[in-house]
């Protein structure tokens, strides 16, 4: 199977989907000119034209409306943020427009929209250009919301957005986009609402999503060194959420560690936390633990930066205090 | 420019007084049942702003053209042909009303009838109307979006970032901002750096024109011109309908903030009894003609309450349906 990048992926999925669709337009800043800022949109222009591949101004409450409009009328548009920080900007139009149109219209209207970009820290960048907002969309009823964490979930849950009808936020990375993987030739989308089992162990069950999945390999390979069989789940899909593979493991292994690079309060992986200690209340030996981000505004010094968000340390050291080792 | 000297027809009067006594009669029931606590929230009277979306949708062919609007939206649907049954039952928050109970007095809907809303954040509607040209102009449908919003959207962000793009693109869609000259309770010279609205769209190389929202043939004429102007040439355009609403801001809104004889003034000027004076003169309607049409309105707005008050509310089954597609 050719191993291709996490970026490619991408690529690859908006320009099949454009190829097989007609109604698949994208918009965002430096998508086609500038083949886009961190250049997943490369070669989309020279292909499908600038009826397709639209250059916006720095407008993100605008240009969101205008995609969620589109998509009211018929389109299929994909709505590149540069990043996800700047998709505070057109919050208004995520929450009050694309999910709540249909809801609102009695159901009349539907509004397949995608809205993707780099979530999550990065490096060096700042408060304000490093920080993981899932949570805030992950709040709302009538979105849909997947993080896929290796190319092949990034091309195949894309796909899957795209052809969804409903609006759909895709959480990339920055630095996720050179990650390679391998990607099959052959056309496959990868469905909503399945996670999946990176690495299977009897003793505790941890789960991520996105970025944090590599260093939870790495906690759960740092564990294995002890003689601790860590069974590690990839959520994939926050909305839907794949509920059962989660209550599944915990019923196997007794024990529970949710990571996610958001801030605690409120958050992705606090909700997860909740649902695994009421539902498997009884399978519990140990309180679920979450190893979140920090409850700061990102740094700029590296070494503060990777101390505000989960490591392997802090990862397998709540493992081994659930395991009481 | 041929478009611009092209002589628009002569609208149908009796069309456009029979539509203007159906919203009245349709809001003064509106306002009797919410007296009555039939109604519950917040209720937006558009009385005394008939003229602004009768004459403009009067212009368009709703087979391929669009309306977009705010929360003051039931002139706009009852003139885009929406059944005022299905809209008083919405109001009720029947089963049967035309977003099925989910919306409300801010939220009517009718697809089919390219009514696409109702939306309650102040200028929130803009980019997606937007958005909704975007697609015409890709698709090459040949329509045209009226997009409304009152002053109060005006000095929002989702305004002067949507006729930016729709300049840049030449979207074919017509933003008609209704100055009813009180956002809420505050007059719009308090808030405005420009007393004359109509030379906010020249920031973007868009032509406006204030119009008199009193006179419904003014109002046809000065639409149609310019729905012609985007429809033939993909010129947007932006029009200040001044115009005044007899009512509070909602139904809870005492107007303290204006003079009685302000309100009186308007009266006056009220654009059903202005145009009902015109096709007297020029005899195109009988004195009889008219009480039958008044008539008739009446019965069309009894007969909504019948219908509303005899509907079934939407089952508590169905809370959960209309979130996705």
């Amino acid at each position: 199977m050719p191993e291709i990048t996490y970026r490619e992926a991408v690529r690859q999925a908006m320009d099949e989907e454009m190829a097989r669709d007609g109604n698949v337009v994208l918009l965002g800043e430096e998508v086609a000119q500038y083949d886009g800022a961190y250049k997943v949109s490369q070669g989309l222009l020279a292909k499908y034209g600038p009826e397709r591949v639209i250059d916006t101004p720095i407008s993100e409450e605008g240009f969101t409306g205008i995609g969620i409009g589109a998509a009211v009328a018929g389109l299929r548009p994909i709505v590149e943020w540069m990043t996800f920080n700047f998709s505070l900007m057109a919050i208004d139009q995520i929450y009050n427009n694309a999910a709540k149109t249909r809801y609102m219209s009695g159901g009349q209207i539907s509004i397949p929209v995608v809205f993707r970009g780099p979530n999550g820290p990065a490096e060096y960048l700042g408060s304000q250009h490093s920080q993981a907002l899932q949570a805030i969309y992950t709040h709302v009823p009538g979105l849909k919301v997947v993080a896929p964490s290796t190319p092949y979930d990034a091309k195949g849950l894309l796909k899957t957005a795209i052809r969804d009808d409903n609006p759909v936020i895709v959480l990339e990375g920055e630095l996720m986009y050179a990650w390679k993987g391998e990607v099959p030739d052959e056309e496959y989308t990868v469905p909503f609402g399945q996670g999946t089992i990176r690495r299977g162990g009897g003793d505790i069950t941890l789960v991520g999503f996105s970025k944090p999945m590599r260093t939870i390999v790495q906690a759960a390979e740092a564990l294995a060194r002890d003689g601790i069989d860590a069974e590690v789940l990839d959520l994939r899909s926050l909305r839907p959420l794949d509920e059962e593979l989660v209550y599944g493991s915990v019923r196997k292994t007794n024990r529970c560690i949710v990571v996610d690079e958001a801030w605690p309060a409120a958050s992705v992986g606090s909700y997860i936390a909740w649902l695994v200690s009421r539902n498997c209340f009884d399978h519990l030996d140990a309180p679920v633990e979450l190893v979140s981000g920090e409850d700061v505004p990102m740094p700029y010094n590296h070494q503060l930066e990777l101390a505000a968000q989960p490591s392997v340390d802090t990862i397998a050291g709540a493992a081994r205090r659930a395991l009481y080792k | 420019m041929a478009t611009r000297a092209r002589k628009t027809p002569s609208p149908d009067y009796r069309s456009l007084l029979e539509t203007m006594l159906l919203i009245r009669r349709f809001e003064e029931r509106a306002s009797q049942a919410y007296g009555l606590r039939k109604i519950g929230g917040f209720l937006h009277l558009y009385i005394g702003q008939e003229a602004v979306a009768t004459g403009a949708i009067a212009t368009l062919d709703l087979a391929k053209d669009y309306v977009v609007t705010a929360y003051r939206d039931h002139g706009h649907a009852v003139a885009c042909g929406l059944d005022t049954s299905s809209l008083m039952a919405e109001l009720f928050g029947k089963a049967t009303g035309c977003s099925r109970g989910k919306g409300g007095s801010m939220h009517f809907f009718n697809a089919e009838k390219h009514m696409l809303g109702g939306n309650g954040i102040v200028g929130s509607q803009i980019p997606v109307a937007t958005g909704v040209a975007l697609k015409i102009k890709y698709k090459k449908e040949g329509g045209v979006v009226l997009c409304f919003f009152g002053d109060g959207a005006i000095h929002q962000g989702s305004f002067h970032e949507s006729l930016n793009m729709a300049r840049i693109w030449n979207l074919p869609i017509v933003y008609i901002c209704e100055n009813n000259q009180y956002g809420m309770g505050t007059d719009y010279r308090r808030v405005s750096a420009v007393a004359d609205f109509s030379v906010m769209g020249g920031s973007y190389g868009i032509p406006g024109k204030q119009v008199n929202g009193m006179d419904v043939l003014e109002v046809y004429h000065e639409v149609d011109a310019a729905v012609s102007l985007a429809r033939a040439e993909g010129m947007p355009g932006f029009l200040e309908i001044r115009t005044y609403r007899y009512r509070g801001h909602s139904m809870s809104d005492p107007a303290k903030y204006r003079t009685k004889d302000e309100v009186a003034s308007y009266k006056e000027q009220d654009p059903i009894l202005l145009l009902k004076d015109t096709a007297l003169r020029e005899k195109r309607i009988t004195d009889e003609e008219y009480t039958a049409m008044d008539a008739q309105a009446k019965k069309q707005a009894e007969d909504a309450v019948q219908f509303a008050e005899s509907s079934p509310d939407p089952s508590v089954d169905s809370l959960y349906e209309d979130v996705l597609a």
